[in-house]
């Protein structure tokens, strides 16, 4: 089974550029549970719109620096 | 593991462990008399009701062994736990089809009744093993 989303993120670089937040810390500014931070950084969870812009705005970064989705011509390659 | 994974954990096996237990019962009582004629309804209701007591118990036991975890539950919980449920669901629906010809044969209640049993039991089953799959996997 791959993975069930396509969407990659750059969470975990951007949490160790941010002071080395951890993934409670995170988890605790967005209001969900650490495991689902986990989840999103590992791309076994793609979050909501909205949950995307809080973690977004939790680095003060707009959203395609945290969310990346790869073009259709890379994927089907 | 989030507190719903593990209350889901936890459902998971009181749900298999006591549907096995009942059946070591019945079988047990049927090796003098005729399957269907051997009594079954204080059983089944004595099962049904110590599963649900049981759940309850785990999950307290669950939120006492970490109280801080106790009362989280996030979107990702809840769209794990409708997947499982709708999944779930299918398959309650499939399974009641075996009851629903057994009465319109005119079966013994017993088959009817266990069939029934049986049905909520795999239901309960492959809602909780699809969650857990969803949980270590992804949705």
């Amino acid at each position: 089974m791959g993975k069930p989303t396509k969407v990659t993120n750059s969470i975990r670089s951007l949490r160790f550029a941010h002071g080395e937040m951890t993934q409670a810390d995170l988890a605790d500014r967005i209001g969900v549970t650490r495991q689902t931070i986990i989840a999103i950084e590992q791309g076994r969870y793609s979050p909501s719109l909205e949950m995307a812009f809080q973690i977004a705005r939790a680095f003060d970064a707009p959203l395609d620096e945290v969310f990346q989705y790869p073009d259709a011509e890379a994927s089907s390659a | 593991m989030s507190f719903e994974e593990k209350g889901n954990w936890v459902f998971l096996v009181v749900s298999v462990v006591t549907y096995v237990a009942y059946l070591s019962i019945i079988l047990g009582r049927a090796e003098d008399v005729p399957i269907a004629e051997v009594p079954y309804v204080s059983t089944m209701l004595w099962t049904i009701g110590i599963a649900i007591g049981l759940s309850i118990a785990g999950n307290i036991g669950v939120a006492i062994s970490k109280p801080s975890e106790a009362d989280k539950s996030d979107v990702r919980d809840k769209d794990i736990k409708r997947f499982g449920e709708y999944v779930g669901g299918i398959v309650l629906g499939v399974g009641m089809l075996v009851p629903f010809g057994l009465a319109l044969a005119e079966s013994e209640s017993f088959w009817i009744a266990n069939a029934m049993y049986l049905a909520f039991v795999l239901s309960a089953f492959t809602s909780s093993v699809v969650k857990v799959v969803a949980y270590r996997r992804g949705l």
